[in-house]
């Protein structure tokens, strides 16, 4: 685009105080528009200007950035009391003025927008945590309450769903689970010999990498798996499920969403979870056997002998027990935050990092407690 | 509130009675001081401009949000003060096409309408089958059973969606803007389907709609909910509404080209 082209504004005055604006140039969103300061100067500089006029005779081509600045005048020769004869513009600016103009601007949506100061965002996000223990509460119960039936039979949910996401949340969870569980066992055996070299009883590894894995470590990295794998999942497919109004569907229908929803996820969480545990802490342990035998030259037998002493039954169901307490702190995360969601898409994500945090955070929790607790048992 | 019961009771006819009615988010009201009756066999249109509160009146209808006050009575049935077995007997006796069709979407069209049948009949799985073929038949979707809603166009998943609604045959339907997102052809056949229905078995159907075609073409009652003073403005025939209807707005709304 030439110099020629750009927008401008070109002022002359008549003798009965008129002011004339002469357009200029291809007025265009993507250029940078006159400033109307200048017309603001030239009426300011001579008194007697009562009344404005325009003169779009050499004007190019415009688009809406001219509709804007004839409202940037508009606005300044009502504040200043002059007089503003629309006649001479392009008849398409008209028009499109008084399209824009038909339909006045609804006064009271305004008053949504506050200015929120950090000790006000301070005070919402308590209050919000604080209303939403009851519905959370809530929800519990009515999971409680369906266990209940699902015991007495009487629970409305397809088997074939369950053993849909049985599918989902077990077997298909086994690839992300080895490579993670045999990567931190390599770990804890390195960092292990590390140390152990020290007083020579390299030994050791095999007791520190099989009770760490099988005991503590298998479990917290299952529920941590599960959390970022089949929480934020669950969450995301009923959220989705939500907004398409597919839960309503249900509601109509006086089918429990409880029931037919939730319930099966959770239990195939549950179920799976321990088993998954288990086959972490395992694999986890065979890669702590095979560091210890390629690199440290324990002997195969030696390194299986030391890890079948350093464990024993008790390792195992502790275990199992806290990847069936993470198991259960995601699956409810997961659909509590699913079932909560709003009716859009960004409410989806928003529930699906909701249920993600919410695991971790409670996952972190119940690990600390359940350790200082069976620590205080002696278990 | 004795005005409506009374109504209720001197009027066999009516079938729903919505009696001063307060529909509200939280503190932000959307609708005040609803009164109004469908009768039986009626085809009830609930109408008015966009964002009046239209939907969520019917939300509160099918039962799924409690009014902030005022009663919705099934005959003689307060439905929000009855105990939650009650509620599931009313719910029993409507269906609901939603306005996306709200199909399930991890289940196959035949799936979604065979599950209220499968949990709430005694019928065989063979029965079951023909019952879904024929619903399907009906709505003009015969041969998409295995057909996932993800798989289907729009329109179609609307009408799958009745299919899903008409399984259980009930007394009363509810449409959810039905011919939104629907060319005229699709639209004119839903509205004969809707018709159909009433004439046939007798169904009451409640829509909720904004198309003027569709509103004359089926409609013999209605209300229209006014959203700027958050009230109801006008009841009655549309069709009576267009050319007597005291407030302006209302025969402006109903006779625009």
């Amino acid at each position: 685009m030439t110099q020629d082209n750009d927008p401008r504004l070109d002022l002359s005055s008549a003798d009965n105080g008129a002011l004339c604006i002469s357009l200029i140039g291809d007025w265009d969103l993507t250029d940078r528009l006159p400033s109307q300061d200048l017309f603001g100067e030239q009426v300011k500089s001579r008194h007697d200007i009562s009344q404005v006029t325009f003169n779009s005779e050499q004007i190019g081509t415009w688009d809406s950035s001219l509709l804007v600045f004839i409202g940037r005048i508009e606005k300044y020769c009502t504040e200043n009391g002059l007089q503003l004869d629309m006649s001479g513009l392009p008849s398409g600016i008209k028009r499109l003025r008084d399209l824009a103009r038909e339909i006045p601007p609804i006064e009271d949506t305004a008053t949504h927008e506050t200015i929120e100061t950090l000790l006000s965002e301070i005070g919402k996000t308590t209050l919000d945590l604080y209303h939403g223990i009851p519905r959370n509460l809530k929800f519990i119960g009515e999971v409680i309450l369906s266990f209940g039936r699902l015991i007495r039979n009487k629970a409305q949910f397809r088997s074939v769903d369950l053993m849909l996401i049985i599918q989902q949340v077990g077997p298909n969870a086994l690839p992300i689970v080895s490579l993670v569980s045999f990567l931190v066992g390599l770990i804890l055996a390195y960092m292990g010999a590390a140390q152990l070299e020290r007083v020579g009883v390299q030994i050791y590894i095999a007791d520190l990498v099989g009770i760490a894995m099988i005991r503590e470590v298998g479990a917290l990295m299952t529920g941590i798996i599960m959390a970022g794998r089949t929480g934020a999942s669950f969450a995301a497919e009923l959220g989705t499920m939500q907004v398409n109004e597919e839960i309503d569907a249900f509601k109509t229908l006086g089918i429990s969403t409880i029931d037919f929803l939730v319930l099966p996820r959770i239990l195939a969480l549950m179920l799976m979870i321990p088993l998954l545990t288990l086959y972490s802490g395992l694999v986890g342990t065979l890669a702590g056997l095979i560091i210890g035998v390629t690199v440290f030259d324990i002997s195969l037998f030696e390194y299986y002998q030391q890890t079948i002493q350093a464990l024993n039954l008790k390792s195992f169901g502790v275990g199992i027990f806290k990847g069936a307490v993470y198991g259960a702190v995601v699956a409810i995360s997961g659909c509590l935050r699913g079932m909560q969601c709003g009716r859009s898409a960004q409410a989806v994500g928003e529930a699906t990092t909701s249920a993600v945090v919410t695991s971790i955070i409670f996952i972190v929790i119940t690990a600390s407690a359940m350790t200082v607790a069976l620590y205080k048992l002696g278990i | 509130m004795s005005d409506a019961i009374l109504e209720s009771e001197n009027n066999p006819d009516a079938h729903i009675t919505v009696e001063n009615v307060t529909l509200a988010y939280d503190e932000f009201i959307i609708q005040q001081d609803l009164n109004f009756t469908i009768n039986d066999d009626d085809i009830f249109i609930i109408m008015g401009g966009s964002g009046c509160g239209k939907s969520t009146l019917l939300k509160s209808l099918i039962g799924i949000k409690a009014p902030s006050t005022g009663n919705v009575y099934y005959r003689d049935k307060n439905y929000w003060q009855s105990t939650e077995q009650q509620q599931q007997a009313i719910k029993h006796q409507f269906g609901v096409m939603f306005q996306g069709g709200a199909l399930w979407s991890s289940l196959t069209l035949a799936e979604n309408i065979s599950l209220p049948l499968e949990e709430f009949t005694e019928l065989s799985p063979v029965t079951i089958k023909e019952v879904v073929s024929l619903k399907l038949a009906m709505v003009g979707l015969a041969g998409y059973e295995e057909f996932y809603p993800s798989e289907l166009s729009g329109g179609m998943r609307k009408r799958g969606s009745l299919a899903r609604a008409i399984a259980l045959d009930p007394d009363i339907l509810f449409f959810d803007e039905p011919s939104a997102g629907l060319d005229p052809p699709s639209a004119k056949r839903l509205d004969e389907l809707i018709l159909e229905l009433r004439d046939s078995l007798g169904t009451t159907i409640v829509v909720v709609t904004h198309e003027l075609e569709s509103i004359f073409r089926i409609g013999n009652n209605s209300v229209f909910l006014d959203g700027e003073t958050h009230t109801m403005i006008a009841q009655g025939d549309p069709k009576e509404l267009r050319d007597h209807a005291e407030n302006e707005d209302v025969r402006a709304f109903l006779n625009q080209k």
